[in-house]
Order: structure tokens, then sequence, then C-alpha cells
């Protein structure tokens, strides 16, 4: 099997689902030619041409109601937004059509898109290219969101995204686009969107966390792990819709829970599984969901970043923290 | 000190420009303006056009009616744009899709929409998308200029797939203000989509006038921009309207691309039955534009051809009736959708992370029924 990164296993699986269905169509900015910013694309328009992987105008709004409408004639169009920091503009599209369509016309149309954008901090990015947004869309009714940590991952999910009858909005977390390199077979093999995952078993605490931070999450479960602690790591993978009972089975076993995220605290998607975690999960709960998540300020420029975003001793204090409560 | 020497050679030179055609050919007293187009010359088709405009207006008098007596919810009507829907609806074809806006029924009642399922749309409820006859054609659009890039979308969906079908977008003059038309006619001129963008320029965005809403001239100038035909018909001589939409529609069938018609109509009602118009125009406006409206320039010019009398008009208007007021019925009629329906079509499937809210929906429904 080969060892891929993460911006590769996004380019076979973008392959795959072309080869395997003339209703895939990929479009966005500099897409084509140039393979992507990120080269997520790239050698794709080569092999399946202009028309399949589609160069856009530079018109974000454009890009996605194209796809919208596109998808509700029964396409299945794969449009990239070059960064999350330009996205904003197409969520009318995603947040009064995509994401409605099949309620409003009763099933008549659907809306089999998925919007990718590369998202999040860490990578010296210019202003605007850096910040994580994925809350806003998971509070969007109808929609998925679906961030992937890993290359095997990345292929999987992506492929998923593509088959599902439904608007997907796939954020990648761009610091760990060429951060490892994993096995991924390239067999069109697709990996479920309802689920968390559970990427390492332990019986003392549950981290909680998703994309690129993920990394960090396992390096401090690794250096707890030195000090005698055992602790559970979920990737939520898909935070909408979320599949709370992993982390609910997790958290009942563990007693405690760290949610780990690099957006702004606030109204981030930590508070929406601390939430449930009262609701559902509070006779299991031996200590206060304590989450690590950036500042909620504005995403500083890249001199400063550092001091924004979550690192490994923030997780492992926030793990002493609940392990010495009461 | 020397004078600097002028260049004799004059460097400036004219790199582009444009004109707009304007098109009528019956003026407001349905006399003949101009050379007719062979739709003109023919009773039947015109008859049937005719029948179309009136069976809009009694809808929209109908529909009106029934917002005032609280059995409808908020309404835009069509009022004196009716030449403008009717043509679209008449001259598309069938494998056509149309992304319309929200007031333009004498289009969608052409494509196959009926009328029950526009009142069950602006009476709350969202099987009045669910039409029966155009599966393909995209739902009313509330926010202003977003069918627009999706129309882009259905029409490139078309042109991939080798199809000779034509997408055709609806929208008012507000809607040419907005990035989403501008992206969207951008994307049409550089793809050389199959896609015409009717303008219904009926003067009026709510309150703001167009001369508040743009300097252009023209809102048809606004395609020249984007790099392919735009021009104004009279919106309310229906004969233009269809003479110049159909042959925008052919181009674009053909691989000529897309087009921009702009028609010139008036919004003769309130913008919704939740405006009031009176707040910002005048009584001599409205009345001066009520000489223009479509209906009487057809009529007229159809009594002018003798195939039109007072005979035929009141069994028109009393057929048109009928048919609206079996459309109110089924409409009555139409129990509301099960509470649950609204969890039924928000995914293909339903996420396992719903299940609980739906189950509570049917429990507080079940505990209603027993209290």
């Amino acid at each position: 099997m080969p060892e891929l990164t993460l911006i590769e296993a996004v380019n076979k699986a973008l392959a795959f689902a072309l080869a395997a269905d003339d209703n895939v169509v990929i479009l966005g900015e500099d897409v084509g030619v140039n393979g992507g910013v990120f080269r997520a694309t790239v050698g794709l328009q080569e092999r399946f041409g202009a028309e399949r992987v589609l160069d856009t105008p530079l018109a974000e709004t454009l890009i996605a109601g194209v796809a919208v409408g596109m998808a509700s004639q029964g396409l299945r169009p794969v449009a990239e937004i070059q960064f999350m920091g330009f996205i904003y503009s197409a969520v009318d599209q995603i947040l009064n059509h995509a994401s409605r369509l099949r309620n409003r016309t009763r099933g008549r149309l659907s809306c089999p898109m998925v919007l990718r954008a590369p998202y999040g901090g860490g990578i010296h990015a210019p202003e605007h290219h850096s910040e994580s947004y994925e809350a806003m869309f998971a509070h969007i009714p109808g929609l998925r969101v679906v961030i992937p940590s890993s290359p095997a991952q990345a292929y999987g999910l992506l492929l998923a995204s593509i088959n599902d009858p439904d608007p997907v909005v796939f954020l990648e977390p761009k610091r760990i686009y060429r951060l490892v390199k994993q096995e991924v077979g390239d067999n069109g093999d697709t990996l479920p969107l309802d689920t968390c995952y559970t990427l390492r078993e332990g019986s003392d605490v549950t981290l909680v966390s998703w994309g690129a931070m993920l990394h960090e999450t396992q390096q401090a479960a690794e250096q707890v792990a030195n000090d005698g602690i055992s602790a559970e790591v979920i990737d939520v993978a898909t935070l909408k819709p979320l599949d709370m009972h992993t982390i609910l089975d997790s958290v009942s076993k563990t007693g405690r829970c760290v949610i780990v995220h690099e957006a702004a605290r606030t109204a981030g998607f930590g508070a929406e599984i601390a939430a449930q975690l009262s609701e559902h999960g509070l006779l299991s709960l031996l200590a206060p969901v304590k989450r690590v998540a950036g500042y909620d300020t504005v995403m500083p420029l890249y001199r400063l970043e550092e001091y924004y975003m979550p690192g490994v001793d923030q997780i492992t204090a926030a793990v002493r923290e609940v392990l010495e409560f009461g | 000190m020397p004078a600097p020497k002028r260049n004799k050679e004059d460097k400036r030179k004219t790199v582009a420009s444009f004109d707009i055609r304007y098109t009528r050919y019956i003026d407001k007293d349905g006399q003949v303006v101009g050379v007719l187009p062979d739709v003109a010359k023919d009773p039947d088709a015109l008859i049937s056009l005719y029948r179309a405009m009136v069976l809009n207006r009694v809808f929209d008098q109908k529909a009106i009616a029934l917002q005032r007596t609280g059995n409808l919810g908020t309404y835009a009507s069509s009022l004196g744009q009716e030449a403008v829907f009717v043509a679209v609806g008449a001259v598309m074809k069938q494998q056509d899709v149309l992304v319309p806006y929200y007031r333009e029924y004498g289009a969608q009642l052409l494509r196959g929409v009926t009328m029950t399922e526009l009142l069950l749309y602006w009476g709350g409820d969202e099987r009045g998308m669910d039409y029966a006859g155009p599966r393909e054609d995209l739902p009313i659009c509330v926010p202003i200029a977003s069918q627009i890039p999706q129309a882009a979308g259905v029409a490139l969906a078309m042109k991939y797939r080798r199809e000779p079908r034509v997408a055709v977008t609806m929208f008012g003059d507000g809607a040419t203000s907005k990035g989403d038309f501008y992206e969207s006619a951008n994307a049409a001129g550089a793809w050389n989509l199959p896609l015409v963008f009717v303008v219904n320029n009926n003067q009026w965005a709510i309150s703001v006038s167009v001369a508040e809403q743009t300097h252009c001239k023209t809102l048809a100038q606004k395609a020249i921009a984007a790099g392919f035909p735009g021009e104004q018909v009279d919106g309310n001589d229906i004969i233009a309207v269809f003479d110049r939409f159909s042959a925008a529609m052919e181009k674009a069938r053909n691989g000529g691309g897309p087009t921009l018609i702009e028609a010139i109509t008036y919004r003769l009602s309130d913008h919704t039955t939740a405006d009031d118009a009176s707040r910002y125009r005048g009584d001599e406006d409205l009345s001066a534009n009520w000489e223009n409206e479509p209906l009487k320039r057809l009529r007229q010019y159809l009594i002018g051809m003798e195939c039109w009398d007072q005979r035929r008009e009141e069994q028109l208007r009393k057929s048109c009736e009928l048919e609206v007021e079996q459309a109110i019925h089924a409409y009555l009629d139409t129990p509301p959708a099960a509470p649950e329906s609204m969890f039924e079509y928000l995914y293909a499937n339903l996420p396992a992370a719903l299940t609980s809210q739906r189950e509570d929906l049917s429990r507080r429904l079940k505990d209603r029924c027993q209290s």
C-alpha cells in the first residue's frame, strides 16, 4: 500500500470519484492547470479534462451557487473554496439553499454537493487564512460537517462525502496536509460519516478533538501515559450529525472529559459536546468537563500564532486538573 | 522655457462601445408600432397568451383576497407584470428549467406548477414546492438574487451533459445590484452558458426606485459588462417579450450563449401584502402606469384583429375564476402536513443524532391528543 500525506489522500479520493462516476465534477479557483494552491487537485484536469475539473471565475458565492444548481440537477459537484477565510460569501448558498433544498421541495430536489476548504492555523499564513469556524456550519440543519484528521480518514471520509446524497462541508486541517504519511489503500473504500472514531483506548480520561488538534491531543495522551494516566482519544470526525453515543460511552467508562479545539472557546463546537455531556452523562461525570480551546480573540497574525493555538502542555495540564478534581 | 511639444496624433481611441436595443410592437392603445413578428399574426396563439395573462391576474386577485381574509400568509403579487411571466412560460420548452424568484406565477403555471401548489407555498406549506409538473424547476426563491448562481449551475449541468436545454432565471431590478447577479452574469459569459436572464424591471425594489438603485441608464447594459448581449423590451407588450425572449432561447439552445432581457414593467401592486406602497409612491405615478398595463393592451390589439369581443371576455373571466376557485378549494381542503414531516426531508436518511428530537415531537403530539 502506498504511503500518502493527507493532501495526497484528498487527491487520490478525488481521482477515484472522478473515475468512478461521470456525475462528479470538480470546480473552484485554480483547481485546474495549477492543481489547487495546496495541490489537492494536481494532475486531475490533465487526466479528466477541463469540463470535469473546472477553473471558475474568482467568485465564491458563484462557486457555491453553481454547485447547488448542478447538484439540483443530479450532478455531484465537489467545489473547493481556496481557504476557509473566503467561504463566508458562500454561506448564503449553503445555509439558505444547499442545506434546505431537499426539505423545501419535499425530496423532489436534493443537493449532493461537497464544499471543500482548508482551514485552521499554524502554517504562518497571511491574514484571514488561519481561522476555524467549523461551529458556524455545525449550527446549520440539513448539512453535514466533516473534518478528517489523518490521510486514511481524509480518503475514506471524502469519498463518503462525495457519495452522500446530502450537502457536506468538508474542512481540511491544512496544518497537517503534509505532516505525516500513512498507508492508504486507493480502492474506493469509504468510512462512515455518522460516527466518531476512537483513536486510542483508555480508562482514566476521555480526550475529544478533531482535525489537526488531534496531533497535540494524541501527544498529550502519550505524555500522561508516562505518569500512568490512561487517556482515551476520540476523533469526532463528523461534527454534524454528531455521534454523541461514542463520547457518552467513553465518558461513562472514564468519568472525565477534556475537549480540545483550535477554534475560539465561546460557542465553539466543544460547548455543544459539553452541553450534551451534562444533559445525558451527568451521573457518569467525576469532574467538570474541561475545554482547551483558542482564546476568544481575533486570530493573531502569525508572529503571535503560537500563543493562540492550544498546545500539548495545556492539554496535559487540563488532564491533570480533571483527574485531581474532587 | 519652451512649451512642451504637443503630440499632434491623438493616441486615444475607442476600444469598445455598445448600444442597447429596445423592442416594442404594440403601444399602450393596442396600435401596431413596428413590423410585427409571426406570433402577432396568429390569433390562436395570442388568445392562449391572453388567457394565461387573465388567469394569472385572477389568481393574483383571489390570492390577495385570501390573504386579506386570513386564509393565506404574506403574498407577492404579479399585478402589471403578467406579460413578462406568461411570455417566458409560453416560450420555454418542458425540458428547460426555470429558476424563478417569487412573483412570476404566469410562467410557473404554464410550466405545470399548479395554483394549489402556489397557494400551499404562500399558505405556509412546503408541499407547495414539490411541483408535480416541472420536476426539475427550482422552487420559489426569496433571498434576492441568490437563485441566479444556481441558474448558472443548472445551465452548466446542461452544457456538461450536452443537452439541448436552456436554463431561465428571472429576477427584479433590485437583484441586479447584488454580487450574485454580477458573479453569475460574468460566469455565464465566460462559460458561454445556455442561460437566459430575464430582468423584470418593475421600477421598484420595495420602496427603492430604479433611479436610486443604480446610475446605469439601462439594466440590460450590465450584460455587456459580462460579455454577452443585453436588450430591453416593453414588458407590457407581450408580443415584444415573446419575440425577443424566443430569439434569446433559440440562440442559447443552439450554443450561442447567454442573453439578458430587461423587460420594462411597472409593479402596480404593493411589494407584497405586507407592504403599503402609498408610503413611498404617489397615486399619479400609479394611475399613469395603469394606462400601460399589459392585459388591456393585448385585448385592444385582439379587438383590432376582430378576434375578441365582450362576450368572449366575459366567458374567459368566468372560466378563469372557476379554475382559480377550484384551486382555492383544493388548497383550503388540504390538511396540514404531519408535524413529523419537518424531520422527514431534512436528510435522505434521518441521522441517529436527530431521532430523539423527532421522538420528542411525536411525544408532544401524543400528549396534546390526550389532553
